[in-house]
């Protein structure tokens, strides 16, 4: 059976700037995968090649061994790093308008969430403070059952306390079948729930080893280890 | 309450002592029944992988053991858990002696230092 995820030699140019330089490897199913990497390393460009937003220079990316089109859309859930809403919607306009988009997504559960967090469904997008958008839009993408999640900086704007709320959402729903990819920079935050780490450098794959190795072989954590790789 | 992990040691060693140390405490109970891969996972606000993986470790120690249809019980065997918890006893008190040693401390003062201590 195909892997959900494949980068074959995925190499992306913009003009003369090299943002991927051949990049391979394979994500299987039930791994939480954490994307790192210091600002311009690649990490967006990655994500959005795996969204088919963007086309690769060379090379490709297979998911459930398809190239990224309408059929991968519905398995591969996406959360860009830039607001995406139309602001004039409420939380519940939001709900209903992901509900026509996506067969799978499921409106109990985002809810649930709502509630969790305290967010009130009549609030319209354009009155939430940074933070707030950025829970909407999590709960929006975490609330379709898909294969794949993408996650783009998800938490930056978020406080300490719903952090962690987010971060056991995420662990809630992670199920055999699914996977989830999230690119932050909030390494020590996510460290304990992921299990694999890809690590980007000038658009190359620089390590792709699960947590628990690189703290066996490093003897420290993946936080310390980024400190040391890319200190400035 | 997430558990309290160090960064410089993998994640699931750690998973296995902090479970090891509440069946020495008693907070499990030989016999008992300890809780899926998963409520854990989330109790300690770890990857279930990683749980799965102590839970591993701790099914080949013996400390724990799985039954097909009901789950994951700890061990009723108590000569094991007390031979775990004297070799851990062992291990503080020869990290504490080292230690206190390094302070210049001489056995004697250790013991009197004990006593007083324990009074």
């Amino acid at each position: 059976m195909a892997p959900l995820l494949e980068c074959r030699t995925l190499t992306k140019k913009y003009g003369n700037t090299l943002a991927l330089n051949n990049v391979s490897f394979t994500l299987e199913k039930g791994r939480i995968v954490g994307l790192l990497g210091p600002n311009a390393s690649g990490k967006t460009t990655l994500i959005k090649l795996i969204n088919g937003l963007l086309t690769p220079t060379s090379g490709e990316v297979l998911i459930n061994g398809m190239r990224p089109g309408i059929e991968s859309k519905l398995s591969v859930a996406y959360l860009p790093d830039t607001m995406f809403l139309n602001d004039w919607m409420n939380v519940k306009q939001l709900i209903n308008y992901y509900s026509d988009f996506y067969s799978n997504f499921d409106v109990d559960k985002a809810y649930d969430m709502l509630k969790r967090l305290n967010l009130d469904e009549k609030m319209r997008v354009k009155a939430m403070s940074k933070g707030t958008k950025e829970k909407v839009q999590l709960i929006l993408t975490m609330s379709r059952d898909a294969d794949l999640y993408c996650l783009d900086e998800p938490i930056g704007g978020v406080d300490p306390a719903s952090r962690d709320y987010i971060l056991s959402t995420i662990l809630n729903n992670y199920n055999e079948n699914g996977s989830i990819l999230i690119s932050t920079h909030l390494i020590s935050d996510v460290e304990q729930i992921l299990d694999d780490v890809l690590m980007i450098r000038f658009g190359c794959l620089y390590i792709h080893k699960t947590v628990d190795e690189i703290r066996e072989e490093k003897h420290m954590s993946v936080d310390e280890l980024f400190r040391e790789v890319f200190r400035c | 309450m997430p558990w309290e992990l160090t960064s410089d040691r993998p994640i699931y060693i750690q998973l296995v002592e902090h479970i090891k140390f509440d069946i020495m405490s008693g907070r499990y109970k030989p016999g008992g029944k300890i809780e899926p891969v998963r409520e854990l996972a989330i109790k300690a606000s770890v990857n279930p992988n990683t749980m799965q993986k102590a839970m591993t470790v701790l099914e080949q120690s013996g400390l724990i053991y799985s039954n097909r249809t009901s789950g994951r019980f700890i061990t009723d065997d108590q000569e094991l858990i007390d031979s775990l918890k004297t070799s851990v006893a062992e291990a503080y008190c020869r990290d504490f002696i080292a230690k206190i040693r390094q302070l210049g401390y001489s056995n004697d003062e250790i013991k009197d230092n004990l006593n007083n201590y324990l009074e």
